[in-house]
């Protein structure tokens, strides 16, 4: 179990959000995760990878400036099942950047440009996970 | 500057996913779990960010250029094409595996845990691997 927490939920996706629109009105671009860390890869087809690394660098630092600040630990619990992790991790690199983005290009930038694309593309990246946890929990699991 | 303006807008993402809870994988395979330990607050991580994102957008693309880049580059295409589907799928199905996308499993590089230390070198290699083929086939 995890606790219900809307009101925490709901101020860390405005920060979210800021993030995104801020990144729109300083560099004129989607804050979209997945995008940015696969153009850390070759080849490259403009030069802002130094910001794209600055900002991937921002995500890693954020819990640990988070823990200095409030003093309280950054929970995360993370299946220690490596071959499962290891295929979630290919599913979901490949998967993100061969649909275009992830939860974060799609499902909250494309949701406010109310596009097409990210509006069916989070609609079945949504069904997909929705699908596999009934699956692993009350199918294979139950 | 843009690296300390794109490092800053990654730290304030960061907090954003942590504050929310979105970075526990664990709160992520609640909020995908309906039938079992359901956990709805994904779902208002969210609706803040669209509802932000949404009145935002719409503030910063009245201007003519964004502040640090010569023009918006915003995504174009309205086509929903095979890939627009088979994508999502297969990122749909690691989600709900490991319970991360590629943010939070980011901001959990540094409590570096096994499971994220073998899911972000693979998530990784599945970026690289798709913008090859992408590459390969264009």
């Amino acid at each position: 179990m995890t606790d219900f927490t809307p009101f925490a939920s709901l101020i860390g996706g405005a920060l979210i959000g800021l993030s995104a629109v801020l990144m729109m009105l300083a560099e004129g671009r989607i804050a979209g995760i997945s995008g940015i860390a696969s153009r850390l890869f070759p080849p490259y087809g403009d030069r802002l990878f130094p910001g794209r690394l600055a900002f991937i660098a921002g995500l890693v630092g954020a819990p640990l400036l988070y823990a200095a600040v409030t003093g309280a630990s950054v929970v995360q619990t993370v299946s220690s099942n490596l071959v499962l992790m290891v295929v979630a991790g290919l599913l979901v690199g490949f998967g993100s950047v061969w649909g275009s983005g992830c939860t974060s290009g799609h499902g909250v930038c494309g949701l406010a440009r109310l596009s097409r694309r990210s509006f069916a593309a989070t609609g079945v990246f949504m069904a997909a996970g929705f699908a596999t946890v009934y699956v692993v929990r009350h199918v294979i699991g139950g | 500057m843009s690296i300390l303006v794109n490092l800053g807008l990654g730290v304030l993402f960061g907090l954003g996913l942590i504050v929310s809870g979105m970075s526990n994988p664990a709160k992520v395979l609640n909020f995908l779990d309906l039938a079992g330990t359901f956990d709805p607050s994904l779902a208002f991580v969210m609706g803040g960010a669209v509802v932000v994102a949404f009145i935002g957008f719409r503030l910063v693309l009245r201007r003519d250029t964004p502040l640090m880049a010569p023009r918006f580059q915003l995504p174009t295409r309205s086509d929903i094409d095979a890939r627009l589907i088979v994508g999502p799928a297969l990122f749909g199905i690691g989600w709900g595996l490991g319970g991360f996308c590629p943010g939070p499993a980011f901001t959990a590089l540094g409590l570096a845990a096994p499971g994220t230390l073998a899911f972000i070198p693979a998530m990784l290699a599945g970026m690289w691997a798709a913008r090859a083929l992408a590459e390969r086939r264009a």
